[in-house]
């Protein structure tokens, strides 16, 4: 019995130290007074406020841009790549998987600045492009990695049962590869979005003056105090997800389908 | 089968985008010159000399320092979490391995940056100290503040790893340790604890990496003073210029990860699972 509590309190520890910093800024966006730490009253002006901000609104615009574009454009790419690597063998897969490791392997801030060392070297103007481009770049590594064990599972006669019974490689692609690897396609574009929204690190040193992500924008506001709008904003994105996720699992319950696509 | 040919657009910008900056960094690390004009360039190995002075040989050590400390932190407080997790029916487990995920869809810095207002001057926990009748406490800007920041955010990275591979032990073998006679002690000694390592050495490499290198970290609670190689890195890529010196301390930091990476990849058997053990 003493084990049993002792396990619950743990757990709500743990759980109460994640969660702290989120509940304080969900309060702290009602919160009438500017400076954080006091609490003067109930208010919803922030969130008001929210949609007059240009400078928030234009940083969440580039995010979610960012985000999606990056998402598709890694997904596709790497699904392409990731059955080319399975379909390759000897030294050659060997090295492109190890390479493929790097992005994953390496601390954010080197991948950053060797990124920032290649566009300056480019002479690439810095900007929404290069932030686009080297989102891709830490993204795909992701998707191929969740993609890769799917096509291990996946029976490997299929496809060249299917061309045998005359269908081109293209076809066997998309009638036959393609779906069966689908939950490995989903989890790494999911990946890839969850990365690159929340990415600031990378974002940080490959963007140009007037680009401004929702991170960078944080980052900047830090020195002078953060602005309670943004505690507004990220309020809504967490429940607006927290809904999605809600959503999603009892749509899967009801399916009983493979679980665990979000994580 | 021609299937691989799937993979050479792909091929290509890893060419582009991943081999040529990394040669371009370790390029920089080895001259020095004016950093805009590569006529000026010139082959030196004054930048690692530079860094193998007292001062910045501090700053990495510093950084190690926390990072190690920090490791051990998840470590100790992630793996009975994920014991615990492990051990509850599959309902409730995934659902509190998604609330370990949840907090991650709250940016980052905004997540690290509330901890201001829970230990800042007249922040919460303050004002339950100034309550109680005892002195104000310091608790922010100082190495506690940033290896809370640290085991704040990457805790998830060691508990993630961990349970993954506990849910994946054959219950027969714990039932035939306990038929055995083991005591709980030696079953988790003897089965638990040796089945778990791959996990455990993703979770240490998940933590330690991101640990070693951050730079938001220390700048927001650790203020302007706390200086980490992370830091000292972005200093020099955006502020000083000097991206000869910034280059080869990328280089010295990522040799230092694949030297662990290196060490701990000879504990991990399941090498194919290495970096996806997370998801």
């Amino acid at each position: 019995m003493v084990n049993k509590s002792l396990k619950k309190l743990y757990t709500f520890l743990i759980f109460a130290f994640l969660y702290a910093p989120i509940i304080v800024l969900i309060v702290f966006s009602f919160n009438s007074s500017k400076s954080r730490g006091v609490w003067t009253g109930f208010t919803l002006k922030w969130y008001v406020e929210l949609f007059k901000d240009a400078e928030v609104l234009k940083a969440l615009y580039n995010t979610l841009l960012i985000a999606v574009s990056s998402a598709i454009i890694s997904t596709i790419i790497g699904t392409f790549a990731a059955i080319g690597i399975y379909n390759m063998n000897g030294l050659g897969k060997k090295v492109v998987l190890n390479l493929n490791y790097l992005p994953v392997l390496n601390p954010d801030i080197v991948t950053a600045v060797s990124l920032m060392t290649l566009f300056r070297f480019l002479r690439i103007e810095f900007g929404f492009i290069t932030m686009l481009l080297s989102h891709i770049t830490f993204c795909i590594p992701y998707v191929i990695l969740s993609i890769l064990p799917k096509l291990k599972q996946m029976n490997k006669h299929l496809a060249e049962a299917a061309m045998d019974l005359g269908a081109t490689p293209l076809y066997a692609l998309r009638k036959v590869i393609i779906p069966e690897i689908m939950p490995g396609i989903i989890t790494g574009g999911l990946m890839a979005f969850t990365l690159s929204i929340d990415d600031f690190v990378i974002s940080f040193f490959n963007t140009g003056p007037g680009v401004s992500n929702l991170s960078i924008t944080i980052f900047s506001m830090a020195r002078r105090g953060i602005n309670p709008v943004i505690n507004a904003l990220s309020t809504l994105m967490f429940i607006g997800l927290l809904g999605l996720l809600l959503i999603i699992n009892k749509r899967t319950d009801k399916n009983q389908g493979e679980r665990g696509g979000l994580i | 089968m021609k299937m691989k040919r799937t993979s050479y657009p792909y091929i290509l910008w890893m060419g582009i985008f991943i081999v040529i900056p990394l040669f371009l960094i370790l390029f920089f690390s080895i001259t020095t010159g004016d950093s805009q004009n590569i006529s000026t360039f010139k082959f030196s190995l004054d930048n690692f000399k530079r860094f193998f002075t007292p001062v910045y040989l501090k700053v990495l050590g510093r950084s190690v320092n926390l990072a190690l400390i920090s490791t051990v932190i998840c470590l100790i407080l992630g793996y009975p979490m994920a014991m615990i997790i492990s051990k509850e029916k599959i309902k409730k487990r995934n659902m509190m391995i998604l609330m370990f995920v949840i907090p991650m869809w709250m940016n980052f810095l905004l997540r690290t940056y509330a901890w201001l207002t829970l230990l800042g001057k007249n922040g919460f926990v303050n004002y339950i100290v100034t309550k109680l009748g005892f002195q104000p406490l310091n608790l922010m800007y100082n190495d506690k503040a940033v290896l809370l920041g640290m085991v704040y955010n990457f805790l998830p990275f060691m508990v993630l790893p961990i349970y993954s591979v506990l849910i994946k032990i054959d219950k027969s073998l714990i039932e035939a340790a306990e038929d055995l006679g083991a005591n709980k002690l030696k079953v988790f000694m003897k089965v638990i604890l040796p089945l778990s390592v791959p996990g455990i050495i993703t979770g240490i490499t998940m933590v330690f990496i991101p640990a070693v290198s951050t730079f938001v970290i220390s700048r927001l609670l650790g203020g302007n003073k706390y200086t980490l190689i992370g830091n000292v890195v972005e200093q020099q890529f955006l502020w000083t210029g000097d991206w000869h010196f910034g280059s080869s301390m990328s280089i010295i930091l990522m040799i230092f990860i694949l030297i662990t990476m290196a060490i701990t990849s000879k504990f991990d058997k399941d090498k194919e699972g290495g970096g996806g053990g997370l998801w």
